[in-house]
């Protein structure tokens, strides 16, 4: 190599900043899109609450809590599935990493197809976008678009988790990449937590 | 290049008791759901629960309780700044909700 191309080589490395703030950089962009995921996340769920705070014949279709204490269940469980693949994949345990990834992944097919029967079940009903048997039509509209947002971000949780798990099973992603996805995965299961409350428990049907 | 904490020196035992204590206030909210009383307190109760079972993940699952002083700093600055901005919404919805008439300016 000419002493040209080694100096270049020395200031082009000097240039790069490889952990900012001693942050690594993979991280630091996970956690910035959560913040800014909570925060869409946040204003949905509070103009959810602010609708149905403020419309007076709000239906509470929810007889039971058997199918969502189910999806929590799963939800939770993979968190759990999601942090024992991560600490494998940091001491060099592929296999085992890629095993719990890929439990994880079929953890998050089995919440997304709950929820899809629920969807079913309540379309079934008659509760589409723009109306309902029960009362007002916001019901249908602000249900399916929280819901369907998290649905969403499971659904691409499910295809991040076996993209990277295949890709670090074959050498081309590391722990740091299995991390990343993980953060991302625990961040999913945690707006659940404020889902559920709001837009399940609140609208149990107690027979009144 | 430094990439964070290792994790991997630590057993399983603190995140299955993360992940028991997390069922256990999910469990805590649905029996909430069943209980009598005002729907505000309950709607109330619920939501702390929620947090709590955020902060517990957020420390433990998603590794920010072992993270360095500059990670924290920063998230709970960014943090800031977005409910800060968010200050924009909140009382308009409020001031909707309370009948309050709009502005006069045209």
């Amino acid at each position: 190599m000419s002493q040209a191309n080694m100096t270049m080589g020395a200031h082009h490395a000097a240039a790069v900043e490889p952990s900012p703030f001693a942050i690594p950089s993979k991280k630091l962009a996970i956690w910035l899109f959560i913040v800014a995921d909570a925060m869409t996340f946040a204003a949905c769920l509070l103009a959810y609450g602010y609708l149905r705070n403020a419309t007076a014949n709000w239906p509470t279709p929810f007889e039971g809590i058997t199918n969502v204490a189910i999806m929590t269940f799963i939800l939770v469980t993979s968190s759990l599935t999601m942090i024992l693949g991560i600490r494998a994949a940091k001491m060099g345990d592929k296999a085992a990493a890629f095993r719990w990834i890929m439990i994880t992944a079929l953890l998050g097919i089995a919440f997304a197809a709950l929820h899809l029967r629920e969807w079913s079940n309540l379309i079934g009903e008659g509760v589409t976008l723009f109306k309902n048997p029960w009362g007002t039509a916001l019901f249908g509209a602000s249900f399916y678009c929280v819901t369907g947002l998290h649905l969403l971000h499971v659904t691409g949780g499910v295809i991040a988790l076996i993209v990277v798990g295949l890709r670090y099973q074959g050498g081309r992603y590391n722990a740091d990449d299995v991390e990343v996805t993980g953060l991302y995965w625990h961040f999913v299961d945690l707006v659940w937590m404020f889902v559920v409350p709001l837009v399940y428990l609140l609208n149990l049907n107690l027979g009144k | 290049m430094a990439q964070g904490n290792d994790y991997s020196s630590e057993g399983t035992g603190k995140y299955l008791i993360t992940y028991f204590i997390i069922l256990a206030i999910a469990a805590l909210q649905f029996v909430l759901a069943y209980s009598g009383g005002d729907m505000t307190r309950k709607f109330t109760h619920m939501l702390i629960l929620a947090f709590i079972e955020a902060i517990v993940g957020v420390l433990f699952f998603m590794h920010i309780w072992s993270e360095n002083r500059t990670m924290k700093f920063f998230l709970m600055l960014v943090v800031f700044f977005v409910l800060a901005t968010m200050q924009y919404g909140w009382p308009d919805s409020f001031r909707i909700h309370n009948g309050a008439p709009f502005s006069s300016y045209h």
